[in-house]
């Protein structure tokens, strides 16, 4: 059974469908590619699947559980974690903290507690520093934990958002446009980051790019998403030839 | 037929609301900011009156012309020292900043003319319109605002459709980046607008303290935030709005002073903002807006 | 690292606690010694009132991220339902423990008040939040200007017309009348205990910032959307902080309200002005500083009594200020300038490329 399945997906806005039909099948443990030029509704699709927009119609399965009209935050608890195309971090607070926000509900204590300072407080928050320092060390970011998180340069911000929706935990997790911005050597390691993350943690893991190299050199599976609707699906190197995705992209 | 007076002095108090709101829509609608200070602009709008009338002798009409450029000056300058260095901060930053100009005018004022409650002289010069053998009176000057309403209503309608200006605040108002790459001066619209509503806050002094002729340095802070109720009530960024907005709180304001409590009906019109922003956030005729992911 | 980023949050917030137990002991010498005019002297009360409300609001502005201009109707909410409490129980109860109750009753009339306003209010954004704010302080006042409150042996009268409407006995005891308020409150507040009430309120906020619950709030501060992406309820830790505020504001009113014999609320202690001026302690001690409120508040209380010649001028300061301020720290120049010049004095240390 697949991991992430959605059937017959659909939303408009106003008058225009800005995903029709949309079937997707993610295996456990894939690095699956969502591609297409912009405003195909890509983006939008992510925020169907983490409930920022409810769907007019189908179905959004994870693991066979039905998160169809799931609000965001109960998907996040279902296990879906994403990061956003403009980076969104939590710019006035520490390095630390962005993670620990993450670990938010998985590490816990009552507001009377924290303002007590009982016994569980200390413990609670020990672990949650351990944590959070481990996951920072897995993408490298340890000697920047004091660091407020605006102050990190661009390509460590995007690391950080990953190391975020890490922590909390997820099967799967989206990343919207993870290389954007970058130069070729910045990119060539987030590749190797990710490729990393989906082994160390045996992710499965949903990914919109529009940088090629990085979308033929990891993705194991595409999709190739045009006027919001499937253009191609399948093996990432049959997807990249077939003559329809090059006039998409190239026009004919 | 006491009803009916009621009704009366709700429509009389209802448009000098409108016409604030007016001023407080436009600001809104453009530049995305509550110009709290709006209110204040409207105090020194009418103190410029009185000293230029009651001080210096000088024609009612000259008055209100020359209330009119002070008060646009005035709305240009805090626009441009205070308000412009903060576009594409935090909307809280505006506001506080807002506030601060507001606190400023009060005091300015203040120090300037004194605590002291001064007498307006009105400045309508029209007997008022009695009914009934004298039993129903209407003011002059509520005639006036209600004409005066309906002439910059549908003025400033024709002047953001039909003009190049016009259509520029329409632009900015949507996207003020997009706006910027189409060529429009951003910051030089944004500066009209402002030049308007304070123009619009001249007249609004003239004819707020002709119907309640008692001028204080806080003259303007109340009906300024009523004001701004009745514009979110009717829908804010909408010119009719503000008008229907005005005059509905003026007249509830009115009629629950009659027959309800004097005490009450001021928590009376801030229950309504809150119950129309909890029922129906846009207002009575405003539009829906998204935020972006 | 981390053990060293402890520390310095550790040590920043004793720094606070330290500087206010340091000023309460610098106050006391100086009273003994004779120092201190007796103006001053009746001005300590209204000092720690001041600190309070303004880290109670500092909580809202610089912590949730949201603009309250209520603060004065929840001040109101605790300083007239513990005066209220106090009155009754004049003779029934011995002071100490008395103020005791008056507090924990002030701060939970407060809570709960900021709880039902907080509903329907934290659902709103930006300026019409802080306009609804303002509007729901000013019902407050207006709804405590017209209530008349009594008990007599037939037990608890009120009425919103006037004070014979509410047919009380003999016996009976006003307790609110109307537009005058409360009369005959037990002085019970003193400045000991508003430096003890500030020290609580520090305790209360500081650790609640550097809890679960604090970063929570805080994230939803910084970004709403990544914070629900990763699974924080946005509205449940807004009211949290929202309730918090309102009952730490509510205490200030507690102690405001024990300082005087007669109680009213008017538009200079209770209205959207006196929010104005909380605010401004807030912003010129830096949004989310919380030591930077307690200082912005004593020093603008005391500035103007210190420089009586100042005192006419002392409302237009405070809004120069309050502009000059705003402009500095969160204009996009000002912000850049600052990186800018923040770049040139490191790279002056070690090179670096210029941005």
């Amino acid at each position: 059974m697949a991991l992430l399945e959605t059937k017959n997906l659909g939303i408009s806005f106003g008058g225009l469908r800005a995903v029709n039909a949309f079937d997707i099948s993610v295996e456990k443990g894939q690095l699956y590619g969502l591609i297409g030029p912009n405003g195909a509704g890509k983006t939008t699709i992510f925020n169907l699947l983490t409930g920022v927009y409810q769907p007019d119609e189908g179905a959004i399965l994870l693991d066979g559980v039905n998160l169809t009209g799931k609000k965001t935050i109960d998907i996040c608890k279902a296990g879906i974690a994403r990061t956003f195309q403009n980076i969104r971090l939590f710019g006035d607070m520490t390095v630390l903290d962005n993670v620990k926000v993450g670990l938010h509900n998985h590490y816990t204590y009552s507001t009377l507690e924290g303002i007590l300072r009982f016994p569980r407080y200390h413990k609670v928050e020990k672990e949650m520093n351990e944590k959070a320092m481990e996951l920072l060390k897995v993408f490298g970011l340890e000697e920047y934990a004091d660091y407020k998180a605006e102050n990190l340069p661009y390509g460590q911000q995007r690391k950080l958002e990953i190391a975020r929706a890490m922590a909390t935990a997820p099967k799967l997790l989206l990343l919207d446009e993870p290389a954007a911005g970058m130069n070729p050597n910045e990119t060539k390691e987030l590749m190797d980051m990710i490729g990393f993350v989906r082994d160390h943690f045996d992710m499965t893991i949903l990914l919109i790019e529009h940088d090629m190299k990085l979308v033929s050199g990891i993705c194991e599976k595409l999709t190739v998403l045009n006027f919001g609707e499937v253009l191609a699906q399948g093996d990432t190197q049959d997807v990249l030839s077939n003559p329809e995705v090059i006039t998409a992209y190239l026009g004919s | 037929m006491s009803f009916v007076a009621h009704l009366i002095n709700g429509i009389s108090l209802g448009s000098v609301y409108a016409l604030i709101a007016l001023g407080y829509t436009m600001v809104y609608g453009i530049a995305k900011m509550l110009n709290f200070a709006h209110g204040d602009v409207i105090m020194i709008g009418g103190y410029v009156v009185f000293v230029t009338v009651s001080g210096m002798g000088l024609n009612p009409l000259a008055a209100i012309i020359i209330s009119m450029a002070a008060c646009t000056l005035l709305g240009v300058t805090i626009e441009r020292v205070a308000y412009r260095p903060l576009r594409g901060a935090s909307p809280l930053a505006v506001l506080i900043t807002a506030i601060g100009v507001s606190y400023l005018l009060q005091n300015v004022a203040l120090l300037v003319f004194g605590s002291d409650t001064k007498a307006f002289t009105n400045v309508v010069p029209f007997p008022n319109l009695e009914l009934f053998d004298g039993q129903l009176i209407i003011k002059s000057v509520t005639i006036v605002t209600v004409i005066v309403n309906v002439i910059i209503m549908v003025g400033l309608t024709l002047f953001v459709k039909k003009t190049k200006i016009g259509r520029a605040m329409t632009a900015v108002s949507e996207d003020k980046g997009a706006a910027q790459l189409m060529g429009i001066n951003v910051n030089g619209t944004i500066a009209v607008t402002f030049a308007i509503g304070s123009s619009l806050a001249a007249i609004a002094g003239v004819l707020l303290c002709s119907a309640y002729p008692a001028l204080t340095p806080y003259t303007g802070s109340m009906p300024g935030i009523k004001a701004f109720v009745a514009a979110v009530f009717g829908g804010i960024g909408s010119i009719p709005g503000a008008f229907i907005g005005g005059i509905l709180l003026g007249v509830i304001e009115n009629l629950s002073k009659a027959y309800i409590s004097s005490q009450l009906s001021d928590a009376i019109v801030f229950s309504i903002l809150i119950i129309v922003l909890l029922v129906k956030p846009t207002g009575l005729l405003g539009k829906k807006i998204q935020e972006k992911v | 690292m981390k053990k060293i980023k402890i520390n310095k949050t550790m040590k920043n917030d004793m720094i606070t606690y330290g500087m206010v137990i340091l000023a309460y002991i610098v106050v006391q010498l100086l009273i003994s010694s004779g120092h201190v005019s007796s103006l001053i002297r009746g001005l300590l009360v209204p000092f720690c009132t001041y600190v309070i409300v303004a880290i109670a609001l500092n909580l809202t502005v610089g912590i949730l991220g949201e603009l309250s201009l209520g603060h004065a109707g929840f001040m109101c909410v605790g300083a007239f339902s513990s005066a209220v409490f106090s009155l009754a129980y004049k003779d029934a109860i011995p002071g100490g423990l008395r103020f005791f109750l008056a507090i924990l009753i002030g701060a939970a009339a407060a809570a709960l008040v900021g709880f039902l306003v907080g509903i329907p209010v934290l659902r709103l954004r930006g300026d019409y939040l802080a306009i609804v704010t303002l509007a729901f302080g000013e019902i407050i006042k207006n709804i405590i200007n017209a209530l008349y409150l009594g008990v007599d042996s037939n037990g608890i009268h009120f009425t919103m017309k006037d004070a014979l409407s509410l047919n009380m006995e003999e016996d009976g005891l006003m307790l609110i009348k109307g537009a005058q308020g409360v009369t005959g409150t037990p002085n019970d507040s003193n400045f000991t205990i508003g430096v003890v009430l500030i020290l609580i309120t520090l305790f209360i906020v500081l650790n609640f910032i550097h809890s679960r619950t604090g970063r929570a709030v805080m994230s939803i501060r910084d970004n709403r959307i990544a914070a629900e992406s990763v699974g924080i309820n946005v509205t449940k830790y807004k009211l949290i902080a929202f309730t918090i505020s309102a009952s730490i504001a509510g205490v200030a009113g507690v102690l405001y309200a024990h300082n005087l014999s007669t109680l009213n609320a008017l538009p200079k202690n209770f209205g959207y002005n006196m929010s104005i001026l909380i605010l401004v302690f807030v912003v010129l001690g830096g949004i989310g500083n919380i030591r930077g409120s307690i200082i912005a508040a004593v020093l603008l209380t005391l500035l103007p009594e210190v420089l009586r010649g100042l005192s006419d001028y002392r409302m237009l300061i405070y809004a120069i200020v309050l502009i000059a301020m705003m402009i500095f720290n969160w204009s996009p120049n000002a912000i850049f300038f600052r990186k800018r010049l923040k770049q040139r004095i490191t790279a002056g240390r070690k090179p670096e490329k210029e941005a």
